[in-house]
């Protein structure tokens, strides 16, 4: 079958692989549309981040890492609610914080243990060419869980999108549901990260719901070119590192902003970059 | 619901709003009926939002009472329609105006009703009655800013609420849209709608049944008639100029006032008075 099909066909792990990183995507094409809509690229990278010493103090005590980033994740959120109700500071000083803090005490418990280096690297930038059938499992349940709370939540989330306060207004409590929209995140994050890592999640995450942006004109098209880049994205990451020997992970979210920087390009030729894409737009963090 | 529609739409009795339990307006006591339209009239800053605010329940009243469509604010999505003066949603937004307006009959249908014919229609009227159905295939981020608040303005139609609230709506319209505007919303109060509209337009708030003069405090509340009067307009907004050849309660205009004695200026003349 050639270069393109062989690599996946003669090894398991790649096929494994390829699987794994398909439905990372599409979790990521969901979760990813609303993170760039809202503005929520900071504190998606803080919950990637928040989950390292969750994940390092579980494996510290023998317990499984996805547990352990579920606490990490679920943390980072309660503490950043916690800091922006509790002063008046802007809530992405209080993310950024508590993200700060987090990586460091991740690498505090990492360095304790002198057994931990190689891990950190695995936390960090993912083993996608170590996937088990069960990481597959784990995250095709996941996708599942995310879209059919997408689908219920299609509503609200999209006032909240065009303005939380309508949201309100329209009996849909923007609080409630950006709580939800943080734990899809949270939720995206834990079980993506054996595959991508914590750092390359938040780039799956970003760059194809971003270039969809630049194309649709309706979000379930915007989710459409997500889930689409994000596929195309693992598949040619995947044979890229394959046939030049470079980590799969990182390659693969390469390719994917890459592809924004290409859609981003072609679109700008064509018209002006769409006012929302400028900077300060759409930075807007609620609580 | 016949009952419903008889009760008043807001009522408050020594109402105070503000944020965060700290005043900006205090000693509110107004009631606006079904079938009637009240104009806050007042600066900015003078309190119009946050009693609007206060009135759709984004803010909780710092003291005093108030019912609105007979329960607490905010407890009757489905008959509340509210159009805010700026809109939070960064135009990334991948939306048609068609979309737009459909998102005003979300608070009916919830999270899982379908859209039905009779909601389909309300969309395609409220387009039509806007003037903008030729734009509804459009993404909302390629309209203008005056095309883009037809399109809110559609929003509001389509709702069908017993209370509209409205935060300076023809902002940013031109004169045919705000003719439209005034025609689409003078239907809605006689289908039965209350209207509450926050404004600085003199002229304009001459047509409504009340008008609220505000300024951090209750300057007035009557007909237009008897608030919109010189000294009173003085104390809303400090410097007023009046149309000499003109003999109705709408021939004033207001300036806000930058520094110095509150005054009131001929047009003519151009001279204090």
């Amino acid at each position: 079958m050639g270069p393109f099909l062989d690599p996946f066909l003669d090894n398991q792990f790649m096929l494994r692989a390829l699987l794994a990183g398909i439905i990372v995507s599409f979790s990521c094409a969901i979760v990813g549309t609303f993170v760039v809509l809202r503005g929520l690229a900071f504190i998606g990278d803080a919950l990637a981040h928040g989950v390292l010493p969750g994940i390092a103090g579980a494996v510290l005590l023998g317990l499984p890492g996805i547990a352990g980033a579920a606490v990490g994740a679920l943390a980072m959120i309660a503490g950043v609610n916690l800091v922006t109700r509790l002063t008046r500071l802007s809530s992405d000083t209080a993310i950024g914080l508590l993200f700060v803090s987090m990586l460091a005490l991740g690498v505090v418990i990492v360095s304790g243990s002198s057994s931990f280096a190689g891990d950190l690297v695995g936390i960090l930038f993912g083993q996608i060419l170590g996937t088990s059938p069960e990481d597959i499992l784990i995250q095709a349940v996941a996708v599942m869980i995310i879209a059919v709370i997408a689908v219920i939540c299609a509503r609200p989330f999209l006032l909240l999108s065009f303005d939380p306060e309508q949201a309100d207004v329209a009996g849909f409590p923007s609080r409630r549901y950006h709580a939800i929209m943080l734990l899809l995140i949270a939720l995206t994050v834990i079980v993506s990260f054996q595959t991508v890592g914590t750092l390359l999640v938040f780039g799956m995450l970003l760059a194809p719901a971003g270039a969809g942006a630049l194309l649709a004109h309706r979000i379930e098209r915007m989710m459409a070119w997500a889930a689409g880049f994000g596929a195309i994205s693992t598949y040619l990451g995947l044979l890229l590192s394959y046939h030049f020997d470079v980590a799969a992970a990182a390659t693969i979210v390469l390719v994917a902003t890459a592809i924004f920087f290409i859609v981003l390009a072609l679109t700008s030729a064509r018209s002006q970059v769409p006012a929302g894409l400028s900077p300060g737009a759409g930075t807007d963090v609620r609580p | 619901m016949t009952e419903s529609r008889t009760t008043d739409a807001i009522v408050a009795h020594g109402l105070a709003v503000g944020h965060r339990g700290i005043p900006v307006v205090a000693d509110i006591d107004l009631t606006v009926r079904a079938r009637s339209s009240l104009a806050l009239v007042g600066t900015n800053g003078s309190g119009k939002s946050t009693l609007l605010r206060t009135l759709v329940g984004l803010l909780a009243p710092v003291s005093g009472e108030l019912r609105v469509l007979g329960e607490r604010p905010g407890a009757a999505p489905q008959r509340l329609a509210y159009l805010a003066q700026f809109h939070a949603s960064g135009f990334i937004l991948p939306l048609r105006a068609i979309e737009v307006v459909r998102m005003g009959r979300y608070p009916n249908l919830g999270l899982f009703g379908r859209m039905r014919t009779e909601d389909h229609d309300l969309v395609a009227w409220a387009l039509e009655t806007m003037g903008v159905a030729y734009l509804a295939r459009l993404p909302l981020r390629s309209l203008s800013g005056g095309q883009q608040q037809h399109v809110y303005l559609a929003q509001v139609l389509a709702r069908r609420a017993d209370l509209i609230v409205l935060d300076e709506p023809t902002a940013g319209l031109d004169a045919g849209g705000r003719e439209r505007y005034l025609e689409a919303f003078a239907a809605e109060l006689a289908r039965g709608a209350a209207i509450v509209t926050a404004t600085h337009d003199i002229a304009e708030a001459v047509e409504y049944d009340q008008v609220l003069l505000i300024a951090r405090r209750v300057v007035a509340l009557g007909s237009g008639a008897e608030v919109l009067t010189a000294d009173q307009l003085l104390d809303t907004f400090g410097i007023v100029l009046r149309d000499p050849h003109a003999h109705h309660a709408g021939r004033f205009v207001v300036a806000e006032r930058a520094h110095g004695a509150p005054q009131v200026v001929d047009f003519e003349r151009g001279s204090p008075d």
